[in-house]
């Protein structure tokens, strides 16, 4: 946080917090309305996992990485199992691969719906926060049908994947796929097509194509800036070299092309899930993986729902790794999010923070507010700036309440 | 520009053993340099084969040296980790956020978690430890234990 100046003062709220989610902490100074600068402050939730990981087996790393993200759950247990995998010299079955695939694009649903759930909430549209995240629904029910849990699916395993996809099941996912297209159209044609949406999310939470290259950003914060990055084109794992799909991009470079990176992308992975599903290779889901695995190392990255996930993996030839990191997207692109608030409003804040889909896992969320006129400062609660935000933009005709056309 | 094609630049450039560079299967290339010629890889990595994309930076602890490798992007889907060392007695290295500004978090990182000194990073709040984390606990060193924090540390359990 910046420092303070004597007769300033500041309430602590935090950083657990229990009506809040996401443990971070953002300190913002302001001149009357407008954003000077943004310092954020991470690792409310550092839990040690990597270390933890040296001192535990490779297979009880898997659940342990598994629990890194409620969301991205499938995400980091296959960059782990990619990279072990590749140290070990396994070639895993191709149904598994397919497999980890339908399970990633399915995750990649939820994760996205979500989204779009919590973006709504963030600018008073309630309305379609209570949409996406019943229609997300249909996509958890079949998590939930073919891995037997609705988060932390346990489906990956060194070697392959732990459970089969029966004929009944897929059945079941490619009936899931109808609903969901025709609310994902909806969603798109709401989204670009709505004149308060489209108002509100325009122009705001800026980074351009040059900034985003430069600050490293990941996933659909990078490509809605115009940067075709995508793991599964550019370094495929899994299935992804067998299945057609296009990379979305969007240049508008704000909020609104974010949301239309997203819902466009919703589409893709229909097809992809459609594809893999019908197209299923007959075989074994796994192969035996020795408990010890040879020196060496390897790299394993994944695209996640909100971008890329690396994992590096060193292995010493016991049955622990030598070393594991993590990076998550999330990690890569709260770098942009300053830019992003550079010379907005403060009514700007929860929407372009929610905007990158941030994933910091569980907890708080408390806004340090600094006028750097009166030299004072006073601490923010998330639901509060939210409220505010909504007012702040409804007072200027921008309402919520009153987009029509729903369904 | 693939991982063969970078490997072979760098071997020219470089003049590295094939003890220090690898390339185990495509769009991968691990390479090993001396930190007094690191920032000239870095860069020439940079500016030269276009690796614009800092994925991570990954620590170790290797007994007498602590090492970090830089892994590094390009637009074809080849990740360059190039690896460099310094004495644990002295861990000073200079930051790369002139070059990647988004380094910054993951050169926080190496200072909480493995005890390196980041020269000409910016003012700023640590990270990932928290405030009150004693000084000189590095939990990523490999002989770091939780029972080292002592009674009451910041995780005791």
């Amino acid at each position: 946080m910046p420092e303070m100046n004597s007769g300033e003062f500041k309430i602590p709220i935090g950083p657990q917090h229990p009506a809040l989610k996401e443990p971070t902490s953002f300190s913002v100074a302001l001149k009357g309305e407008k954003i000077m600068g943004v310092d954020v402050r991470l690792g409310y939730n550092h839990r040690g996992i990597e270390k933890a990981c040296e001192e535990r087996t490779y297979i009880q790393d898997v659940y342990l990485i598994e629990r890194i993200c409620g969301i991205c759950s499938h995400s980091h247990s296959t960059a782990f199992v990619q990279a072990v995998e590749e140290i070990a010299g396994l070639e895993v079955p191709k149904r598994a691969k397919y497999i980890r695939m339908i399970i990633g694009e399915l995750e990649r649903i939820h994760s996205h719906l979500l989204w779009l759930g919590v973006a709504g909430h963030e600018i008073g549209f309630d309305t379609l926060l209570m949409y996406t995240w019943r229609d997300r629904e249909i996509a958890m029910d079949i998590l939930a049908e073919i891995t037997g849990n609705r988060v932390n699916y346990g489906m990956n395993t060194i070697g392959g994947v732990r459970r089969d996809i029966t004929a009944a099941q897929a059945k079941e996912v490619m009936e899931a796929l109808k609903p969901l297209e025709e609310r994902t159209k909806y969603y798109i044609d709401i989204a670009t097509q709505e004149p308060t949406i489209v108002e509100r999310l325009s122009g705001v939470g800026y980074v351009s194509k040059e900034d985003t290259i430069k600050l490293g950003a990941v996933g659909p914060t990078a490509r809605a800036s115009g940067v075709a990055r995508d793991i599964r084109r550019d370094d495929p794992y899994s299935a992804y070299d067998e299945i057609p799909f296009n990379v979305i991009t969007d240049d508008h470079c704000d909020v609104y092309g974010r949301a239309v990176v997203r819902l466009k992308e919703l589409m893709e992975t229909y097809k992809m899930i459609s594809y893999g599903v019908m197209n299923l290779p007959e075989g074994p889901i796994s192969v035996r993986a020795p408990r010890k695995i040879p020196a060496g190392e390897a790299i394993s990255r994944y695209e996640a729902p909100r971008g890329e996930d690396f994992h590096y993996v060193k292995s010493n030839g016991s049955d622990h790794p030598e070393r594991v990191k993590v990076r998550a997207p999330t990690l890569a692109n709260v770098q942009c999010v300053k830019k992003m608030l550079e010379n907005r409003y403060l009514a700007d804040l929860p929407i372009v923070v929610a905007a990158i889909d941030p994933c910091f896992s569980c907890t708080d969320r408390l806004i340090e507010v600094k006028d750097v006129d009166k030299k004072s400062s006073d601490v923010i609660e998330w639901n509060d700036l939210t409220r505010y935000s909504i007012d702040w933009y409804r007072d200027r005709g921008i309402d919520m309440t009153k987009v029509g056309g729903l369904k | 520009m693939d991982a063969e094609e970078t490997k072979q630049k760098l071997v020219s450039k470089f003049v590295l053993p094939d003890t220090s560079i690898r390339s185990p299967r495509t769009r991968r290339v691990f390479m090993e340099i001396d930190y007094a010629r690191f920032r000239e890889a870095l860069e020439y990595s940079y500016n030269g084969l276009a690796y614009k994309a800092l994925a991570a930076i990954t620590g170790f602890d290797e007994g007498e040296n602590l090492a970090f490798m830089y892994h590094m992007s390009n637009e074809e889907g080849v990740v360059l980790s190039i690896k460099t060392f310094v004495k644990k007695a002295d861990p000073s290295l200079m930051t790369i956020t002139d070059i990647f500004p988004g380094a910054d978090v993951f050169e926080r990182e190496l200072v909480d978690l493995l005890g390196a000194k980041v020269e000409g990073l910016k003012p700023g709040d640590r990270y990932p430890l928290t405030d009150d984390w004693p000084a000189g606990q590095y939990p990523l060193r490999k002989d770091w234990k939780v029972e080292n924090l002592g009674e009451g540390g910041s995780c005791q359990r």
